[in-house]
């Protein structure tokens, strides 16, 4: 009977032990303190309040002037209600997509670009180091935890629009729409997360925060502002005039400055979430008379309009995965001294 | 034999063409305080880094615990807690939370980590500022607070880079006689890296001094000051009234003394230097010769004798390239000039 009893001794101890010592991996600690941070951070709340702004503001002129866009029998995406509301605009404020495209860089830059850099002078980093974690943890959970900040946000606002949609008109929603919608939020969260990871880049490779934000920012105005204009002065410069050209040539040449053009990933995200969100557009570059012949002006599936964007898509995805990668690298080799 | 807990063998470390640690052999025992000493830009960071395996030794190894500290540092640093040089908190947390997180990375459970968190702050004479911010605190609260950060994850063996920096002499003591009971209560072994001399004579049981990435000397202090001053540990100083008159027979009779080295007559001064204390022989002969002796000075090599004689050839080279010197701070342009 005795050795019954410290058999069951043993065997409780023994299961409370095994379940007492229930720690976090350090990683989601990490992940954890950081989404903390990044929420409690005065930039973060400003910037997400802009968003928000922003998103109400085109929701508002969007649900005000629905009733006209679904009556439009000319569009063919008329009946797609909560597409339109995301879209659909009087000329006095751009849908809530293009002030993403605006907005989107800021955002990712602003959560990013003191990253390792902050860490780094205020002497935290090398006290982090210290501890028993992988130095690439350190990185990861960074840009884990601001991922998981900005999927939240749009996630968030997408549902809210949906939500209130729901409410004000009543008109139940196409499975086809949430796919796109939720697309378009994926898309956004890549856009987002490129200039993060650019402005964690310059974060590693830039000592004071100051110069790595400044640096984001003067990229993100060259792609926004000067490229468009390079691009204009170039083309000028070299193209013959288009009236000497032939339809072919004129073609091939339109091909080629789009080709350029889209090395600025606000003009990838903006054409994937026009075909997104726009299920009648077919294609993203002129189409001849013989591929337009015999189209009925028709709404997509959401399988085609994907397929239409997906070289943007993983052009962004690409640079994404470059950004990150780059900056891995250098924060790996980089000495962690003050 | 006892196994010694760091032992480091040919520890080498270049940055570009510039030498950091060069060669370095150095074991340390089980509940040593260790004081590493040294100029600025001696290496003393270098080599504390690369124990923590935080910094790729060029050549060389370091053992910690047993444990190949570049091969395996993860379970290095589980062993040892190490407190940087300008220790930084994230300011916008409290005490508390700085520490808990600390605590969670090192795999503290959480249903405890809060406790020891808090318990550990006590211990470090904390609790008045638990739930303050870490951007308000002074220089030795955060100090203090870096102690308490580096005992929490309950290491074998601590180290502490330029801890008393910054600090009022009082914070110095009361922070050094903390150190000490530690290392007392619990047997762990210290490293401590420090320029100032005085401190670390005060608590460390032995010394290795460090210039220009090299060890020049180890022991502890009475060892140290009898490798260098071997030929006379002992000194005393004579002040005499009047001139001597003959001071070449005058040394010569003190050099006939048993145990006398070295005479020096400087007018009114001599110097004596031997390898015992003669001080009452002394005094004893000058006065059967008649002089009046006005003062007799023993004189004691400490720590500052021993830091002068090491460094006072080496001084000089190492001010050029000091830390601040901004090793890793190139800018975009200097590079350019270089080439």
């Amino acid at each position: 009977m005795k050795s019954q009893a410290a058999y069951f001794n043993g065997l409780f101890s023994a299961g409370s032990k095994s379940s007492n010592p229930k720690a976090t991996s350090p990683f989601f600690a990490m992940v954890r303190k950081e989404v903390a941070d990044q929420v409690h951070s005065w930039r973060f709340i400003i910037l997400a309040g802009l968003i928000l702004l922003t998103f109400l503001g085109s929701m508002y002129v969007s649900i005000t002037n629905i009733s006209k866009a679904v009556s439009n029998i000319n569009d063919p995406d008329r009946l797609y209600l909560y597409l339109k509301l995301l879209t659909t605009t009087d000329g006095s404020l751009p849908p809530f997509h293009i002030f993403i495209g605006f907005l989107g860089p800021l955002l990712g830059i602003s959560l990013g670009f003191d990253t390792i850099n902050s860490e780094q002078s205020s002497g935290t980093l090398i006290r982090l180091m210290a501890q028993p974690v992988y130095r690439d943890s350190v990185i990861n959970a960074k840009f884990v935890a601001s991922l998981i900040v900005i999927s939240t946000l749009f996630l968030s606002l997408n549902l809210l629009m949906i939500g209130g949609g729901l409410v004000i008109t009543g008109v139940s929603m196409e499975p086809s729409e949430l796919v796109r919608i939720l697309c378009f939020v994926i898309l956004s969260v890549i856009y987002v997360s490129f200039w993060l990871n650019l402005s964690i880049l310059l974060s590693v490779k830039f000592r004071q925060p100051a110069t790595s934000a400044l640096t984001a920012i003067a990229i993100w105005l060259f792609f926004t502002v000067f490229y468009q204009i390079i691009v204009n002065v170039i083309i000028k410069a070299f193209l013959p005039s288009p009236d000497v050209l032939s339809q072919d040539q004129l073609v091939a040449y339109n091909r080629i400055i789009l080709t350029f053009l889209r090395f600025v990933p606000s003009q990838l995200y903006t054409d994937a979430t026009t075909t997104l969100l726009m299920p009648s557009v077919r294609s993203l570059g002129p189409l001849t008379m013989e591929q337009m012949a015999g189209a009925i002006p028709s709404p997509l599936s959401v399988r085609e309009s994907l397929l239409v964007v997906w070289p943007q898509v993983s052009g962004l995805i690409a640079a994404t995965v470059v950004c990150f990668a780059l900056s891995y690298y250098l924060f790996m080799r980089r000495e962690i001294r003050t | 034999m006892e196994q010694p807990i760091i032992e480091i063998n040919g520890l080498t470390k270049y940055y570009g063409s510039l030498k950091a640690v060069d060669n370095l052999h150095l074991s340390i025992n089980k509940g040593e305080i260790f004081g590493l000493l040294g100029p600025n830009g001696a290496g003393k960071s270098t080599t504390i880094l690369m124990l923590l395996g935080l910094t790729e030794p060029s050549a060389g190894q370091a053992h910690i615990c047993g444990l190949n500290a570049a091969r395996n540092p993860i379970p290095v640093k589980r062993k040892v807690g190490y407190m940087p040089d300008n220790v930084g908190f994230y300011n916008e947390l409290t005490a508390l939370e700085n520490l808990t997180y600390i605590g969670r990375l090192n795999g503290i459970p959480e249903a405890e980590v809060k406790d020891r968190a808090r318990n550990m702050l006590v211990e470090v004479g904390l609790e008045a500022a638990i739930h303050k911010k870490a951007g308000a605190f002074s220089r030795g609260m955060k100090q203090r607070l870096g102690l308490a950060d580096v005992l929490l994850k309950q290491p074998e063996v601590i180290i502490l880079d330029e801890p008393t920096l910054g600090i009022d002499p009082t914070g110095v003591r009361d922070f050094l006689e903390l150190i000490r009971q530690l290392s007392e209560a619990q047997g762990l072994t210290i490293l401590l890296s420090s320029h100032h001399l005085h401190q670390v004579q005060q608590v460390c049981n032995r010394v290795g001094i460090f210039v220009g990435g090299r060890l020049l000397a180890e022991g502890n202090i009475e060892t140290l000051a009898a490798n260098l001053f071997n030929a006379a540990p002992y000194a005393v100083q004579v002040t005499l009234k009047a001139a001597i008159s003959e001071a070449n027979g005058l040394e010569k009779d003190i050099l006939r003394m048993p145990a006398v080295s070295k005479v020096t007559v400087d007018g009114t001064v001599v110097e004596i230097s031997g390898e015992e204390d003669i001080t009452p022989d002394i005094v004893r002969f000058f006065v059967q010769r008649g002089f009046d002796v006005t003062g007799v000075q023993q004189k004691s090599y400490g720590l500052d004798e021993i830091y002068q004689r090491y460094f006072e050839n080496n001084l000089k080279e190492n001010a050029s390239n000091e830390k601040s010197s901004g090793l890793f701070q190139r800018s975009f342009f200097s590079r350019f000039k270089k080439q």
